[in-house]
């Protein structure tokens, strides 16, 4: 180590050479990266902030705006109001489902069971699939008169409700789409939450006469809720990013039903090239996101044990 | 066989007796298993499905599932209606060129912030991870207003540079390279080797997995991701396939049969690098998960 240096007399210029070395190196192999991720990562974000207190229009150019875009979306901005209720009713809904399912899912695929290898590669193969692609099957299946979910209920007598363009069930419909396609990706990370719970523990619990209810709410549950804790943290923050299926299936509608906060962005900052007001928004989405985490953060000491 | 337990001690518990042994549980996650496989491919296999429908068909009330008379005519009609082999070109192109960038550029990164001494690395590294809870449609705006800057729209580089130097490759890679034991290179050290050497020689054929992890994970992120492309791309020269599905959706939206092909087809490459290097896959959402634990 270079931190030698001092105190061998003999080897002093060796080791300092060697350090000095070490920063070119560093230089050489950081090089590459670093040039790209300043310029096209750190500095972007930045400027995000900067831009957010300016009225930027790419062909007037920008002008100074104080607080005044965030003035407006919080007083007179409809649209951002109800883009700001339907992502967090989006992520109030979908969450929950999806990690729950995401648990159920991950026990099931658990089991020492013949084939089950192929069960797991189904379940995550809608969430590598094109999202875009799946929202226009979707927006098929959800078609009032010949779609494939209402064409099912009216075997059993049910008239469907025109699902994507209801102001009631369109926000629902992109949920049940959402969590179909999401929730492979939370049982991959259940289940290697649960194959890192030792077998010892489940066999210390029998002996002790636990039934396998007691011993999955009191072995099973604790220990995997860092993993929990960590799905949830990850689903919050993805499903406040929800874009592409609102803006395949609905592109927002009817009227606002389904505008969410990113699909607002993109409309306000490169369909009326609003963008000094898009980055404001954009900022609101960061805090929230931000805010939702660290509340999380606070409150997992209630919930989550570390072993 | 926890979840059989638990569910056969529930079961228990409202006095319903299973006959004979635990023999049955096994048939009845099975059950439940092929239940949810069902619901789960039913969208896709449908995709499929109707895609080789005819145009009457495909409006029939109520739907056909199995179609009467198969079409494969209709990939062929799509393809002329829009030029889909370009812009499955330009995915290649576009996904290839971040994944490359991203691949190699992080490595080398990865490698110094892993092994090397340097002033200001703590710092430097948390800078990398600091942007990495950065939402990405808060840069997407000032990375735009660069691009038009640089005279980039709708150009390739404008497509692949500003999505390759993202923390999170950087991350991923010297979380791995920290788990490779320092003997392996104060051994080849005291023999002479350079750094680079180092790297090239004992660090790298090391790290195939980690590698292949990150190269499947940009390959399947980037092919999907509709945002960026869809900003930066407005012509066929450069746009990918899915913001081509999606402009394909806005001139024959009523079309079902020829727009489930092109949605079959922008599918098709992400399917086959998913069944093939799954693996991969499955540990870079876990490695990803549980890096820092």
């Amino acid at each position: 180590m270079a931190g030698t240096a001092r105190t061998g007399r003999t080897s002093e210029k060796v080791p300092w050479t060697k350090r000095e070395h070490e920063g070119l190196a560093a230089g050489l192999f950081l090089l590459p990266n670093l040039i790209g991720f300043l310029i096209f990562t750190a500095i972007p974000v930045g400027a995000a902030f900067v831009l957010a207190f300016y009225d930027y229009d790419l062909l007037l150019g920008a002008s100074w705006a104080g607080l005044e875009n965030f003035r407006e979306m919080f007083t007179t901005d409809e649209v951002f109001r109800a883009a700001l209720f339907n992502t967090v009713y989006f992520t109030a809904v979908s969450v929950p489902l999806s990690v729950v399912l995401g648990l159920v899912t991950a026990m099931l695929v658990n089991q020492a069971l013949r084939g089950i290898v192929i069960f797991r590669s189904i379940f995550l193969l809608p969430y590598v699939t094109v999202t875009v692609a799946l929202s226009l099957v979707w927006k098929w299946i959800y078609l009032p008169d010949i779609g494939l979910i209402n064409s099912v209920l009216g075997v059993f007598g049910i008239d469907g409700p025109p699902w994507l363009t209801s102001g009631t069930w369109a926000m629902p419909a992109l949920i049940l789409m959402s969590v179909w396609k999401g929730f492979g990706y939370n049982m991959v990370i259940f289940l290697a939450g649960l194959q890192s719970i030792p077998d010892h523990l489940y066999d210390a619990a029998k002996v002790d006469g636990a039934t396998a209810w007691r011993r999955f709410l009191n072995v099973t549950l604790p220990l995997l809720s860092p993993t929990t804790f960590f799905v949830v943290v990850i689903s919050v923050i993805s499903s406040f990013q929800v874009f592409d299926q609102a803006l395949i299936m609905t592109n927002g509608g009817p009227g606002t039903a389904t505008t969410t906060l990113v699909l607002y962005i993109y409309q306000k900052g490169f369909q009326s090239f609003d963008m000094g007001y898009a980055a404001a928004v954009a900022l609101v989405l960061f805090a929230a996101i931000f805010v939702f985490t660290v509340i999380q953060f606070m409150f997992q000491r209630r919930w989550v044990t570390y072993d | 066989m926890r979840l059989l337990d638990s569910i056969g001690a529930a079961l228990k518990d409202k006095g319903v007796e299973a006959p004979g042994s635990k023999a049955y549980w096994p048939i009845l996650i099975y059950a439940t298993l092929m239940a949810m496989a069902f619901l789960t491919l039913v969208p896709i296999v449908w995709m499929v499905l109707t895609a080789f429908k005819s145009a009457p068909e495909v409006a029939a009330n109520p739907p056909t599932w199995w179609p009467r008379e198969w079409h494969p005519e209709n990939f062929a009609a799509a393809w002329t209606f829009a030029p889909f082999g370009r812009y499955l070109i330009n995915s290649l192109v576009m996904v290839g060129g971040i994944t490359i960038l991203q691949t190699v550029t992080s490595a080398l990164a990865a490698y110094a912030f892993a092994r090397l001494q340097f002033r200001g690395r703590d710092l430097l590294f948390l800078l990398y991870l600091g942007t990495l809870m950065i939402p990405p449609q808060v840069t997407v705006i000032p990375q735009f207003i660069l691009i038009k800057e640089l005279d980039w729209v709708d150009t390739y580089q404008g497509l692949i540079i500003p999505q390759a130097f993202t923390a999170f490759g950087v991350f991923l890679l010297r979380q791995f390279f920290l788990g490779i034991p320092r003997e392996l290179e104060d051994a080849a050290r005291i023999d002479g080797a350079s750094r680079f050497g180092c790297f090239w020689r004992i660090i790298l054929p090391l790290s195939g997995p980690a590698l292949a992890t990150l190269a499947v994970f940009a390959f399947l992120f980037h092919w999907n991701n509709l945002l960026w492309p869809l900003i930066v791309s407005n012509s066929d020269a450069t746009v990918p396939v899915v913001v081509g599905l999606r402009n394909f959706q806005g001139q024959y939206g009523t079309e079902w049969n020829l727009l489930m092909a092109a949605a079959a087809i922008a599918t098709i490459p992400t399917v086959i690098v998913y069944l093939f290097a799954q693996r991969w896959f499955v540990r870079g959402i876990t490695m990803s998960g549980f890096g820092g634990r």
